[in-house]
């Protein structure tokens, strides 16, 4: 077991549940070296939602809580303003954030509460199976999509930043250095950031909107589906279409909730 | 103000519960707003910030569970409050906090249901949902007040038995209750139990003692590297839901440790029972015209008396079945179908016969009509 793992790892809480070939440990892994980097070990406080991706924070050996399918943000703006100097950091699924918990999630970043978010999006419902989810392709087949899914997925990052996330950005799993150095500046931003981290997951996602269950090759065709914002800079239009922006999408600067309620503890009238 | 700190205030429960929920300890609420809670919410936004709590108006009552369930594991003692439809909402954080042995006290001021119902007028509709309202085996803890006055002090009760018992607590007061202006004696020396947090050598955060009970309550930035854990888990917390031995025992503990501390959590008003032949079993508002009903009927020389619920879960079966074998009748008035009245009937075991007195449309019952189903008990002689 590398250092880090060792480090980190809550071992009885081992083995992990992901699959073969899953994204979810890299992005785990990423996750613990900006934790170390930044030494914060003791300030972290991790929150969970339901699903695969949910799981990732029960394995690091900090004080967590796995919480109801789409609950997880709530629970960490209770953990948020009862110790406002408690970094929390959120895991959630692409269903788990922007479906059942959508509500949760627009709202909490309109407060701009100081959470970090982390949603895997692996365009599926991954833990029961391989049903679509509210960022599968429109017209893939998934196991509710039999015919084609009927709708259009959404854009996790443009409905964080309509919402009010002072910072945004979007990855894929095969963009580990640069997920360390997000995760790192989300920690550390003042404000609601919103990390997507777009996953292969050979497994659910692979077998039934892809058609083959090759991780590598899953992930070799997610990179070539996104584009940063220097190589768009100079890729002609056709070649850009369709393809997904990655990288830092937005960071601005707005009044911290916890910090105004802070305020209000101070008599301070908002 | 007194000099033991004691004062006087004309005030609705609503308000009383929000002045409770403070002297408890609270210091953190979230909510939504709803007829006829929305006071409790209105007057922790007003109350909390100054004594260095929290107040948040959340995007809904799920939202509120949860973040009153993270705000609970964040070291403060936290409360939300709503009404049916919102109560229906928390259903599955309240599901949630039973399993995860979060304490926290949810404020239902019952409306008439189903649905939106009556939102402006009382019901007592939503005590079985109180103790069945999440799926799968959990127990609870629900306190009826009658009185501006009991809001007061059943909420600094159900704060106290949230730390203690590490379960969600139930003030299942209702519209009349929540809006009524009275008088309400607060402050003084009251009891809280403050929030202690268990040694951390060799901690197991879901080892219990031998009453099922878990020491103490941790918090989360204390060093105690805590898993908290909603699928069934172990002692460490770690998830053992596929361990059937394991599930089970859990599940039988979260049951055990309300259902077998029920003498530490009973809490009943016994008025003119010790020779009382006939006998009304009330709870909540509707004891406000039992027990004059009561007294009315004792005045005219008839051997009434009543039981008052102050706590219906658990529910008190014990003292139910003493009365049983004394009295003859059991009256049972209550704002809603007739529910309550089952638990008495199953406690009674056939021993005194049980009368329901329901009523629908939230009109309270008048003293009359109790009164009334206390004559016709007495005629009808029902030999035993
Ligand atoms: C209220 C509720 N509804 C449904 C479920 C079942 N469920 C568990 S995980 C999940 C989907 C998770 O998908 P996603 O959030 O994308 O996470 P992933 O497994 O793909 O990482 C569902 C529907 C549940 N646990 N709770
Ligand atoms: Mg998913």
């Amino acid at each position: 077991m590398n250092e880090i793992a060792e480090k980190y790892l809550r071992q009885e809480a081992l083995p992990m549940i992901f699959c073969p070939g899953c994204g979810d440990g890299t992005v785990l892994g990423a996750f613990l070296r900006a934790v170390d980097e930044l030494k914060i070990g003791d300030q972290l406080a991790l929150v969970g939602g339901i699903g695969c991706s949910g799981w990732m924070p029960v394995y690091v050996n900090v004080d967590t809580i796995h919480t109801l399918h789409g609950r997880a943000i709530p629970v960490a703006v209770g953990l948020k303003a009862t110790r406002p100097d408690r970094k929390v950091v959120v895991f959630t699924g692409d269903g788990d954030a922007i479906g059942i918990g959508g509500n949760h999630f627009i709202h909490a970043a309109r407060r701009n509460v100081d959470l970090t978010v982390i949603m895997i999006n692996n365009a599926i419902y991954g833990m029961t199976g391989g049903q679509a989810a509210p960022t599968t392709p429109s017209g893939a087949t998934t196991q509710t999509t039999p015919y084609g899914n009927p709708e259009d997925p959404f854009d996790a990052c443009k409905l964080a930043e309509a919402a009010g996330a002072t910072y945004v950005a979007r990855w894929t799993a095969g963009h580990p250095r640069q997920l360390i150095k997000a995760f790192k500046e989300a920690i550390q931003h003042p404000g609601f950031a919103f990390i997507e981290v777009m996953t292969q997951c050979p497994v659910q996602a692979g077998r039934y909107i892809k058609g083959g269950l090759d991780a590598p090759e899953f992930l070799a065709d997610i990179r070539k589906s996104v584009v940063t914002e220097a190589q768009a800079a100079t890729m002609p239009p056709e070649e850009l279409a369709g393809r997904t922006r990655i990288g830092l999408l937005h960071r601005s600067e707005r009044p911290e909730l916890t910090q105004r309620l802070a305020a209000l503890n101070r008599g301070e009238k908002r | 103000m007194s000099e033991d700190g004691r004062k006087v205030r004309i005030i609705q429960g609503n308000e009383a519960s929000v002045e409770g929920a403070i002297a408890a300890g609270c210091r953190f609420f979230a909510g939504y707003p709803i007829t006829p809670a929305s006071e409790i919410a209105e007057l922790m936004s007003r109350r909390l910030p100054p004594v260095g709590g929290t107040f948040l108006q959340m995007e809904d009552e799920i939202a509120s569970i949860n973040a009153v369930i993270g705000a609970s594991w964040g070291g403060a003692k936290a409360c939300t409050a709503s009404s049916g439809p919102g109560i229906s909402l928390m259903q599955e954080g309240v599901g949630y906090a039973a399993e995860t042995e979060t304490p926290c006290v949810v404020i239902n001021v019952m409306r008439g249901g189903p649905a939106t119902g009556q939102p402006t007028i009382s019901s007592q509709q939503d005590i079985y949902q109180a103790r069945y309202g999440g799926h799968g085996d959990y127990e609870i803890i629900a306190l009826v007040p009658s009185s501006a006055q009991e809001a007061y002090d059943l909420t600094i009760k159900a704060f106290n038995l949230a730390e203690e018992f590490r379960v969600p607590v139930y003030l299942l007061s209702d519209e009349i209750v929540g809006h009524t202006r009275e008088r309400v004696v607060m402050g003084g020396p009251i009891e809280v139990r403050e929030r202690v947090a268990p040694p951390k050598e060799g901690y197991r955060p879901y080892a219990a003692g031998p009453d099922g009970l878990l020491p103490g309550m941790p918090a989360f930035n204390d060093g105690y590297r805590l898993l908290v854990e909603g699928q069934h888990h172990d002692e460490r917390g770690i998830r053992a839901g596929d361990d059937v031995n394991k599930s089970a025992a859990l599940v039988q503990r979260l049951n055990d440790k309300v259902r077998k501390n029920i003498d530490r959590i009973t809490d009943v008003e016994r008025v003119d029972l010790d020779d009382a032949e006939v006998a009304v079993v009330c709870f909540g508002s509707t004891a406000r015209p039992a027990l004059e009903a009561v007294q009315s009927a004792r005045e005219k020389g008839v051997k009434a008396g009543a039981l008052r619920l102050r706590v219906i879960w658990p529910f008190p079966e014990k003292v139910v079945a003493e009365l049983a074998g004394r009295a003859r009748t059991l009256i049972v008035p209550e704002m809603n179908i007739g529910k309550l009245v089952l638990e008495v009937r199953r406690s009674a075991g056939g021993r005194a016969e049980v009368i329901s007195l329901p009523r629908l449309g939230g009109a309270l019952h008048t003293p009359e009509e109790v009164e009334g189903a206390i004559m016709d008990a007495v005629k009808g002689g029902n030999a035993r």
